[in-house]
């Protein structure tokens, strides 16, 4: 299988599309090396701006650069986007919907060796709470890049999810990509198992995994939070006995809350969520972490079993 | 066309930014006794500062908002909004009327400045600290389009207390914003109390001029003093920070240097007080 970064990803959309929008910006607080937008400041110098280790002044500058009609790229791990700059997050930048594009990385539990201070399970929440605010949590290498392009080309503030691991490449994500719109990766008629993020591996693991003990499954992948779409949950809802969500997130406030939400409102059904379950994660290689944290295939088989 | 040349005050227009400040004044307390809410002194205090630049000092154009080239004035200490929606109104880029709404629901003239809403609101604030750091980044954009039109940030003393400042403060060092002139609006009285009893903040001209800036200090609420500073301001290689001097509640006897009138609505018949001291000061000046 093949594993490349959802960083990457990130960074080489912004090389990308330099050329073809001249009023894009990247501004960074001094992590440049691990968001790896280093790599766009040695291409283009002059449209780079490593604000220091100051993300409030950061998002606040790039409000203002916005205001002035540039498209600013706002870089930093999810933990100081969301929460040391929560308030100019919210009220610079969703609040008159400024049109910037925070590129947050390091977010969730493969965040690694760090520990729980910097493996923000809560940026989901935070962000999706915010009116204005679309927030994107692409599923791999491609996902983030095709996601970043589009980010570019919208009018408005778009939160944009990655992690610091490599993650596998999934091939069933491959193809367009529209904000606000599911993908549906397999059809079925049991159950249902909606990912985010880097977890939509573990849903089709666990799709076959099941297939084998004769349980069709529904895949279905959000790269898009918000909006979300209501529509592929619903007829999800409709067509299968149950959703099983997972996430690379707290399980409070996150893609699970999300679906609940959209489900108990418009056609209820039994909703396990997998996920951080309300606790700080801890030190450790990412693919430990997930195994301690739960955020696995068998997990996924666990809910499911509650389910049928 | 800009009109960059250095901009002189002769006493007849001396004379009519005195009286607009007194007619601005009027404005703020009848918006806030209206609303039953919103800030009144520091308002008040800001006003001569607000007049000289709306008035005398700013290249900008009420009937073309978005001209690019206009100089911008960004409120960071955003309860201050009804000097500012005052002198936008009176200026003309909105209806007067439309102040009569400050503070109620379906008003675009929300409590603190909402850019999206408001014409010629440059820039949302509120919370503490967002301004400047707005400002720098509009600041920054002109700066690498070779844009030559000023940028006038107004922070509070007690704002400043807020690390985002000081965040801003090495950030316009570092990116050599020169087309920024911002003041601190020094009337040493903040929410609680004193200044200097709550959160120290003196000395700051030297704070200032250590993060790099080049600093002014002047009377406030003296329009000659502001306009002069200005024009020296003007042709800085740094950034400029003018600690401008203010009482907070100018211009209203039983509101000056006192400071529960931070945030209370004078009452009705406050405020007819308060109108027949601003009158008489106005017939002083036409005498």
């Amino acid at each position: 299988m093949e594993l490349k970064q959802t960083r990457k990803g990130y960074v080489d959309a912004l090389i990308e599309l330099a050329e073809e929008l001249p009023e894009m910006v990247v501004l960074d607080a001094d992590v440049g090396k691990a968001t790896l937008t280093l790599q766009f400041a040695e291409k283009y110098p002059d449209r780079y701006f490593n604000c220091g280790v100051q993300e409030q002044n950061m998002l606040s500058v790039a409000a203002g650069m916005s205001l002035e009609g540039m498209i600013p790229f706002a870089t930093t791990f999810g933990v100081f986007a969301t929460c040391r700059a929560g308030d100019q997050l919210r009220n610079s930048i969703a609040y008159p919907g400024a049109n910037v594009k925070i590129g947050a990385t390091h977010c969730g539990i493969s965040t690694g060796g760090d520990g729980a201070s910097h493996q923000i399970n809560e940026d989901i929440a935070i962000a999706r709470s915010f009116p204005n605010m679309t927030v994107l949590v692409p599923g791999d290498y491609e996902e983030a890049k095709i996601a970043t392009k589009t980010a570019a080309k919208m009018i408005g503030p778009v939160y944009l999810r990655f992690g610091r691991d490599n993650y596998p490449v999934v091939p069933e994500l491959q193809g367009s990509f529209e904000i606000g719109k599911a993908k549906l990766l397999y059809e079925g008629s049991d159950l249902t198992i909606i990912s985010t993020g880097v977890m939509a591996s573990e849903a089709i693991t666990a799709r076959e995994q099941l297939k084998h003990t004769g349980i069709s499954v529904m895949v279905i992948h959000m790269g898009t939070i918000k909006p979300l779409d209501e529509e592929a949950i619903i007829k999800a809802a409709r067509e299968t006995k149950g959703i099983i969500t997972i996430e690379e997130h707290s399980v409070i406030g996150g893609l699970g809350e999300a679906v609940a939400g959209v489900v108990s409102a418009n056609f209820p059904c039994p909703v396990q969520r997998v996920g951080i379950m309300d606790v700080f994660g801890e030190s450790g290689h990412a693919q430990e972490l997930f195994d301690k944290f739960g955020l696995r295939a068998s997990n996924i088989i666990k809910a499911a079993q509650k389910i049928l | 066309m800009r009109n960059d040349k250095m901009k002189l005050l002769d006493e007849t227009k001396l004379k009519s930014l005195e009286n607009k400040c007194t007619e601005i004044r009027k404005e703020i307390i009848r918006m806030v006794t209206r609303a039953k809410s919103g800030h009144v002194g520091g308002s008040l205090g800001a006003t001569e500062i607000l007049v000289a630049l709306y008035y005398h000092l700013m290249d900008h154009n009420p009937g073309n908002p978005d001209w690019k080239a206009r100089d911008r004035f960004i409120l960071s200490k955003g309860h201050c909004t009804p000097v500012l929606y005052a002198v936008l109104a009176d200026c003309g880029y909105f209806p007067k009327k439309d102040l009569l709404t400050f503070r109620r629901p379906g008003s675009h003239l929300q409590g603190h400045p909402f850019q999206p809403k408001t014409p010629g609101v440059e820039a949302s604030s509120g919370t503490l600290g967002l301004g400047i750091s707005t400002g720098l980044g509009m600041a920054l954009a002109a700066k690498i389009r070779g844009q030559n039109h000023k940028y006038y940030i107004l922070c509070g003393d007690g704002e400043i207390q807020e690390g985002q400042t000081w965040e801003a403060a090495m950030f316009a060092n570092k990116y050599k914003l020169r087309n920024v002139i911002a003041f601190i609006d020094r009337n040493y009285l903040q929410t609680d109390g004193n200044s200097e009893d709550i959160m120290p903040l003196d000395p700051l001209a030297p704070k200032w001029r250590s993060f790099g800036w080049e600093v002014y200090e002047t009377d406030g609420n003296d329009l000659s003093g502001i306009i002069e500073t200005v024009e020296k301001a003007k042709k800085s290689h740094k950034p400029v920070m003018i600690i401008a001097y203010t009482i907070k509640g100018k211009g209203v006897s039983f509101m000056e240097n006192v400071v529960s009138w931070h945030g209370t609505p004078p009452t009705e018949e406050e405020a007819e007080r308060a109108f027949t001291e601003l009158n008489a000061t106005g017939t002083k000046d036409r005498n």
